[in-house]
């Protein structure tokens, strides 16, 4: 499966996950976003931001509890709890704003 | 004339190769969000049965994967008299899968016995149907009768279409074993059903997410392609999370050499909710009884996917991790987490593929169950239960169909079902179980086990719920049950999954050992 945008082709799995991680733009994550009904607000970049900041430290998205926990360190309790998490991304965090965000979807027993 | 009309282009009908044939299902996937839950009526429903469709097929693994697990990248050219070959392998290693092929007399006991023949309504999901799709193979290749009459003795060619009945029906088994306790033969469609997955990804035909799990685990270790750098970090941010809890320094140790207990479990608990809870449960037992233990980064996952595509050599390859992290931290003990398959594997195989474990301490099984392990600490006073923290639950046990029918657990024969419902009755005041013939060896599967807990199955997963939904449905109506306690990462993330479709709020399944987490008396002993 791909995707084209702005003249270039972008391979995704068969669930429309980013294949290359490197080829992720800020244009690609929208357009991914447009393609999944998510209207990207300053609130939804912050998630994304974290995930990406976050896997490229450590190769894996972050488990929910440690999205949570740091979401609510950076920008307040407010915005670290799962309901708001849930509210940006209706589809969840987890599988939704790594989509997003350009990263693998999280596979195993999950 | 319109103006688009010149923008216009014909779409050339795209031409599916032959693997492609076999992979494609009868009607499209559906979206997740599409997919619905039945409505739950209270009692398990009789299917009329509907027309053999071939309608759900998980995605094929791609080549680099299949190449990286030593399975060819595709549909071999000569994939029919390699499938033939295997087969031929295969009936000579295991006598049981000769005597499965020539000892069914259609009784008809088990039709309607299995979850996803109760879910879709599809006659070739009745078990015996299931298994025909493998003897008609057999007798036409191995059986004189079929040889000479063909489809009058039942026997059929192994051709194209064949195969992509096989790659559907073999991907609707959850390998759970409930139609073997029916069987008056005791025919174990689940040994089927892994031998077709074997033979399948020999010849080009493998599947997405079981095979996609599988290297992950050879590359990094578990299930998630979770690597040791973010497991450290994941245990303590965990760790964090429960000293704010309880107050306390409740450590979650990785790789510590010497540690009493080596703890295995699957890697889904580092990382998915409800699964986390019960970690949360394993930490504070082991806390609280004062026995020192550790997570290993070498064994970081106790599935072992190897058995759900029937194949020996990944299993053991596998399981020989376990090997890898007793060698390293020598430990006394070797404990397991909540993971229904991993128990079956741990519990039924690992002495034989990757034991004896003389290292380990004969005092003690080797391995031991969790549940045995707190049981015990329990029944000797080594920690308290507060039952009333647990007083705003009504839980049921689902017994997961690894553990409930491929497996044991303590002294006693039906261990694996005494044990865990004495663990949750000693950590709640109240407990219902669900109707008799949905429980303990004729539990139901949760639906999404086998290797069939993908998305691109959701629609399959939600129907073969259904047994299983329609009797906690009673349950709650009757008893108020409220909780469904769980000992298998599959089950956990089946359920969370699922029971929304069903009107049901997820926070309804969870981990036996989150019911130890919640009634857990930590602090000084008295």
């Amino acid at each position: 499966m791909s995707f084209e945008l702005n003249g270039k082709t972008y391979e995704t799995d068969d669930d429309g996950y980013l294949v290359n991680l490197d080829e992720w733009t800020e244009d690609v994550g929208a357009h991914i976003a447009e393609m999944e009904g998510v209207e990207m607000t300053e609130a939804h970049w912050e998630v994304v931001n974290f995930l990406r900041g976050y896997y490229e430290e450590y190769n894996i998205a972050p488990a929910i509890k440690i999205l949570i926990k740091e979401m609510k360190k950076m920008f307040g309790p407010e915005k670290g709890n799962s309901a708001y998490l849930y509210d940006l991304y209706p589809a969840g965090p987890a599988l939704q704003a790594c989509k997003i965000a350009g990263l693998p979807k999280p596979t195993g027993c999950v | 004339m319109a103006d688009n009309e010149a923008t216009v282009t014909e779409e050339e009908p795209k031409v599916l190769t032959d693997l492609e044939k076999v992979g494609e299902p009868a009607v499209p996937r559906k979206k997740p969000k599409d997919v619905h839950g039945d409505e739950l009526t209270g009692s398990i429903k009789v299917p009329k049965v509907e027309e053999n469709v071939a309608n759900h097929k998980p995605y094929l693994c791609k080549p680099v994967t299949m190449e990286k697990l030593g399975f060819p990248a595709d549909l071999r050219e000569d994939w029919h008299d390699a499938a033939i070959a295997k087969m031929a392998d295969l009936l000579k290693k295991y006598k049981s899968l000769q005597v499965y092929m020539d000892i069914c007399v259609k009784c008809g006991s088990c039709t309607d016995k299995c979850h996803y023949f109760i879910g879709t309504q599809d006659g070739n999901n009745m078990p015996v149907a299931r298994a025909e799709l493998f003897r008609k193979v057999y007798r036409r290749y191995f059986t004189t009768e079929g040889k000479i009459l063909g489809k009058l003795a039942g026997a059929e060619r192994f051709d194209l279409d064949l195969l992509g009945e096989w790659y559907s029906y073999f991907h609707q088994c959850s390998q759970c074993r409930r139609c073997s306790v029916f069987c008056p033969y005791g025919i174990d469609t689940a040994e089927i059903s892994m031998a077709a997955r074997e033979i399948m990804d020999h010849i080009g035909v493998g599947q997405k997410y079981t095979n996609d799990i599988i290297a992950k685990v050879h590359d990094v270790g578990n299930n998630l392609g979770m690597n040791p750098k973010a497991l450290k970090a994941t245990l303590e941010s965990t760790e964090e999370d429960l000293e704010e809890e309880t107050g306390q320094k409740i450590r979650l140790p990785l790789d510590e050499v010497g540690a009493e207990v080596l703890m295995v479990t699957p890697s889904a608990d580092f990382f998915a909710s409800p699964h986390v809870e019960s970690l949360l449960g394993y930490a504070k037992v082991f806390h609280q009884a004062g026995i020192s233990w550790t997570f290993s980064s070498a064994a970081s996952e106790a599935g072992n996917f190897g058995m759900f595509i029937g194949n020996y050599s990944h299993m053991q390859k596998l399981a020989s991790r376990v090997n890898d992290a007793i060698r390293e931290i020598k430990p006394r003990r070797l404990v397991v987490g909540e993971c229904g398959h991993a128990w079956r594997v741990a519990y039924s195989f690992w002495n034989t593929i990757i034991g004896p474990f003389d290292t380990l301490d004969p005092k003690y099984k080797r391995p031991q169950h969790i549940c045995e392990f707190t049981l015990d600490l329990v029944k000797n006073g080594g920690i308290k239960l507060d039952k009333s923290q647990n007083d705003h639950l009504v839980p049921t046990m689902h017994d997961s169909c690894n553990v409930a029918r491929g497996a044991r657990m303590g002294d006693k024969p039906g261990g694996q079902f005494t044990i865990p419902r004495e663990l949750i009755k000693a950590s709640c005041n109240r407990y219902v179980d669900m109707d008799q013939d949905t429980i303990m060896e004729k539990t139901f599967c949760c639906g999404g086990g086998g290797g069939l807990l993908t998305d691109d199955l959701l629609e399959l997963r939600v129907q073969g719920a259904m047994p299983r939904m329609q009797a906690f449905s009673k349950v709650q109506e009757t008893h108020g049950a409220n909780f469904i306690a769980l000992i298998c990462a599959i089950c956990k993330a089946q359920f969370t999954k699922i029971l929304p479709k069903y009107g049901v709020s997820m926070e309804v399944a969870g981990g036996v050992h989150q019911l130890i987490a919640n009634a857990i008396e930590l602090g000084a002993k008295q």
